[in-house]
């Protein structure tokens, strides 16, 4: 029997058992002739059972007695015998393995074998499993194999040198003159592996990156060749001359010529003739414009061809081919916040990949449709997320939710709009919602107060049809808040619908009996249930009764909450209307607004003069204050600075929370004046300070008899200092000191640098322009005065 | 590269080519993990997917799954016309491969693949190139074997599977 057959005898035996323990007990009885066969020593069958214990090795059994014979084999002098050997070390013997190092000797040797094979052997193993000493010792050999041999061992050892690279990277100076020469060379096989070298050696070190700029040129014109050259048969694949090699040359191209506009212009024309003359209509194709694609979007190239790149994107995304479609939307992904216009124009396409059967597909259309979203198209963009939402796999749905939040939050063109959408997706998805939706909503519609009625109404209807938690915490809680409107009956933007005092208990009672509602609904219901005690005339017993039932619940925050509404009634009822009555609007830079249950703190947002924010407080990145601002603006008073601060009725109520809540009382803060002249006066004052960031207000007033106008400031700070200005409250001081600008700076200085800042003021007065500079010193904590030097 | 996996539809390792250095249980792990997410893909899905921190490319020819994990730097068509590079060099040197081919000649599906991709890199570039190399090699093996092996050679038995005039 010839030996083949024997190995392939065992490969047939082994598939032919019925059961894995048959398959034991076959391998087992193979493993032990194996091992016999290698003590036995050399009898010219150590080979073919090497080759029996790689298989089984391969099936998942342990083989760790094959591997010095690994070393062994790889040691004789039969080819048939190194190249089973190399094949079991590359299997066997990892850099973990002891035993590697055993043939560190054996490599070197046949490294200057006289047969290219035998040198082939060696080169692959120490590429595919060398170890970092492996790699220090034979660096030389190879180094010596990429300079002196033919192409076959040449190009092995140009890759084998990228392995070295990689494993010890002070070694690249080694590689790197050599590296230069081969790229003049004509085998694409060596070509192919001195771009990899270099792209290699260019990654690890910036200045042999500036060395290979020099390159550039000469790649150019190897990649010209390529695309213009006659028919190469041996190269061709689907009439794409060596695909790999262009690849390959475009990435390193891609790494020189970032952040370089020498080497960024010297490739300019070349990736324009790539892009517009290569066929995409095989894989092959479409691999090369895609890597051109990246390379023209990661360099200095002019708009024109980034313009094409994206264009080439487009393309791609109506292609037949998914992946095509894939690796298109991965790539817009990248450039969707650079490019947004071009890519703007491809959101139809990418909108209708939302529907792709693929979930991948699905995931990537959905990333690049939310970054897409914008002011101009968020009504369109947000019917097709909805729909997207009721049919989406359930894997993308808290993201498709949290994206949508997103987009409403920020691009929202009415409050009614946000408020509805935010409703759709409780009611298709509420179970995917994050926690802090609930207080979010909940702020948002205590701002848009000309909403309420309308929204109770809808919250109402959800409610009686659907039971998912956060709209049903929401539902409840705007019942309990605003459950009067909801019983008067009309509201102008909904059908009316007769909602009678009953219905409204009946709702909640529902919720708080339901097994499905959790804990902290039941806590939302329980609490609507008691608010509603002042604000409706008839059933206020029954309420009584529903509350007092509570008292003796098990869930231990029902039944304090329950203990206390009823002491409500009982005891401190006299109190009962003022501590029940309707929440002021909530500011939404407070931390008692995370807490889910009980809406936090409040405070005033008193627009036309802001007080120091109370320290501990984050603030929030100057656009969404101002968009909180504008939603204030929309619908209450204007931003502009009245006269007389405007004092709100609710003040009263607010200071008996705040007593509650353990009281936040403002602590004088000192006002140092920094600027006197022309009547023009202007105020710092510390408003909070931690060890790296200090935020201060800038106080500006007018004792002039004309009134300021067009006042800006703009501050200069340190280098090392990042300074954010909020919106000012606005740009005109009334004369007399009849008004104030202010304005709240945020200074972050992470370096714990001496703070400093140049102001800037601005403005015209009796129609004349003044300009001015001042210099603030040092910024010392809020209990001490600030020094200051006019310029 | 990082490795390529190749099993059957029933999740059998065919071949294991791994260019990173990893323990034999980190691999035994990540095989089974990495067949399991690609055999749950529907036929019609698209070849790339994202597993752990990787690439991952595969395709299904026939009845064998030729998988890929690439970087995230790489380009993953052009990993496709690897994959497809390298079938056709089994096709060619087989002649038309089926999966059994792979099975029972499992170390020359290696020595091929050894003769495209070196370190987890393509080589050589041209079909021909790669066909030739290997020609040459059976050749020097063959003629090492014959010391012992040239009387054996005369009366090969027929086996029902194909069985090569190049063997071990």
């Amino acid at each position: 029997m010839t030996p083949s057959v024997r190995l392939q005898e065992m490969i047939r035996v082994i598939r032919s058992a019925r059961t894995q323990g048959e398959e034991r007990g076959i391998i087992q009885r193979e493993c032990a002739d194996i091992r016999a066969q290698f003590r036995q020593g050399d009898n010219g069958e150590r080979s073919h059972s090497l080759a029996k214990l790689l298989y089984v090795h391969m099936l998942g059994y342990p083989a760790h007695f094959g591997q010095m014979e690994c070393v062994r084999l790889i040691a004789s002098p039969r080819y048939s015998e190194k190249r089973i050997g190399y094949l079991g070390a590359m299997m066997l013997l990892d850099e973990k393995q002891d035993a590697s190092l055993l043939i560190t000797n054996s490599i070197k040797n046949d490294l200057s074998h006289s047969s290219q094979y035998v040198q082939s052997l060696a080169l692959c193993t120490l590429a595919c499993m060398g170890s970092a000493e492996m790699c220090r010792d034979l660096a030389p050999e190879i180094e010596r194999l990429l300079r002196a041999s033919n192409s076959y061992i040449k190009k092995k050892a140009t890759l084998c040198a990228v392995h070295i690279i990689k494993k010890v990277p002070e070694l690249a100076e080694l590689f790197t003159p050599s590296a230069r020469t081969l790229l003049s060379e004509k085998n694409h096989g060596v070509l192919h592996g001195a771009v990899v070298l270099i792209t290699e050696l260019c990654k690890r070190n910036p200045d042999t990156l500036d060395q290979f700029r020099k390159a550039v040129p000469e790649l150019v014109q190897i990649m010209k060749g390529l695309v213009t050259s006659s028919y190469s048969p041996e190269h061709n694949v689907a009439g794409i001359s060596d695909p790999f090699l262009q690849v390959r040359i475009l990435r390193l191209l891609r790494i020189l010529g970032h952040n370089n506009d020498t080497a960024s212009d010297a490739m300019n024309d070349l990736l324009a003739q790539v892009a517009t003359n290569t066929d995409s209509s095989k894989t092959a194709g479409s691999a090369v414009l895609y890597e051109t694609v990246l390379t023209i979007m990661d360099i200095n190239s002019e708009s024109g061809l980034r313009v094409l790149a994206v264009n080439i994107l487009g393309r791609f995304l109506l292609n037949n081919d998914r992946n095509i479609r894939y690796i298109s939307m991965t790539s817009l992904q990248k450039i969707v916040q650079t490019d947004h216009n071009a890519v703007q124009r491809h959101r139809g396409t990418i909108v209708d990949c939302l529907k792709d059967q693929d979930t991948s597909v699905k995931r990537r259309a959905l990333e690049l449709s939310l970054a897409l979203v914008s002011a101009v198209n968020i009504r369109s963009m947000m019917k097709e997320l909805l729909i997207f939402l009721s049919f989406c796999p359930p894997e993308l749905r808290s993201q498709t939710a949290s994206g949508i939040f997103n987009a409403a939050e920020r691009y929202s063109p009415s409050k009614r709009w946000h408020i509805d959408t935010i409703l759709h997706v409780l009611t298709t998805a509420g179970g995917d919602v994050r926690d802090e939706t609930v207080p979010n909503l909940i702020q948002l519609i205590t701002t848009a107060s000309e909403l309420h009625c309308y929204t109770v109404h809808k919250l109402y209807r959800a409610l009686v049809k659907d039971i998912a938690q956060s709209l049903v915490q929401v539902a409840c809680w705007c019942i309990g808040e605003y459950g009067d409107l909801l019983l008067k009956g009309e509201c102008e933007e909904i059908e009316p619908m007769q909602v009678t005092e009953d219905d409204v208990l009946d709702a909640l009672e529902t919720v708080l009996q339901s097994h499905m509602s959790s804990p902290a609904t039941r806590g939302f219901a329980l609490t609507a249930t008691m608010k509603l005690s002042t604000r409706i005339t008839d059933n206020v017993d029954r309420i009584r009764s529903i509350v007092s039932i509570y008292g003796s619940c098990i869930d231990l925050e029902l039944q304090q909450r329950a203990v206390e509404y009823n002491a409500l009634f009982k005891k401190y009822d006299h109190m009962r209307a003022a501590v029940l009555e309707r929440m002021p609007v909530m500011d939404k830079n407070l931390p008692g607004h995370t807490n889910g249950d009980t809406p936090g703190e409040i405070k005033e947002p008193d627009t036309s003069k802001p007080k120091p924010v109370e320290a501990g407080l984050l603030s929030e990145p100057a656009s969404q204050v101002c968009d909180l601002l504008d939603l204030l603006g929309g619908t209450d008073t204007p931003l502009q600075p009245s006269p007389a601060p405007t004092s709100t009725p609710t003040t009263t109520s607010s200071a008996d929370l705040l007593d509650l809540l353990g009281g936040l009382e403002p602590t004088p803060v000192p006002t140092v004046s920094v600027y006197e002249k022309n009547g023009l006066s202007l105020k710092i004052q510390c408003d909070k300070q931690t060890e790296t960031e200090v935020t201060v207000s800038l106080i500006a007033s007018n004792s002039t008899q004309n009134d300021i106008t067009n006042f800006t400031l703009q501050a200069a700070v340190p280098k090392s200092v990042q300074l954010q200005m909020k919106a000012p409250s606005g740009n005109v001081i009334p004369a007399h000191g009849l008004g104030q600008v202010t304005q709240t700076v945020l200074l972050n200085n992470p370096n714990k640098a001496s703070l400093k800042m140049r102001i800037r003021v601005s403005y015209s007065n009796q129609g004349a322009m003044h300009q001015d500079t001042v210099l603030i010193d040092s910024f010392p904590s809020t209990a001490c005065q600030p020094s200051i030097s006019p310029l | 590269m990082q490795f390529m996996l190749l099993f059957s539809r029933q999740g059998k390792l065919r071949l294991q080519k791994w260019y990173v250095p990893l323990s034999d249980k980190e691999k035994k792990k990540i095989t089974r993990e990495l067949v399991q997410t690609v055999l749950a893909r529907k036929p019609k899905m698209c070849s790339f997917l994202e597993w752990r921190d990787l690439k991952i490319v595969y395709k299904r020819y026939a009845s064998l799954y030729f998988c890929c994990a690439i970087e995230d730097q790489d380009n993953e068509l052009i990993t496709l016309e690897i994959i497809h590079r390298y079938v056709e060099l089994l096709d060619k040197y087989f002649g038309s491969v089926c999966e059994l081919d792979i099975i029972f000649n499992f170390e020359k599906a290696y020595f091929i693949l050894d003769e495209f991709l070196l370190g987890g890199e393509a080589q050589e570039t041209s079909k021909k190139n790669v066909l030739k190399a290997i020609e040459q090699a059976d050749l020097l093996q063959e003629v090492s074997t014959e010391v012992y092996y040239h009387h054996c050679k005369a009366t090969a038995i027929g086996v029902h599977h194909r069985v090569f005039g190049l063997s071990l």
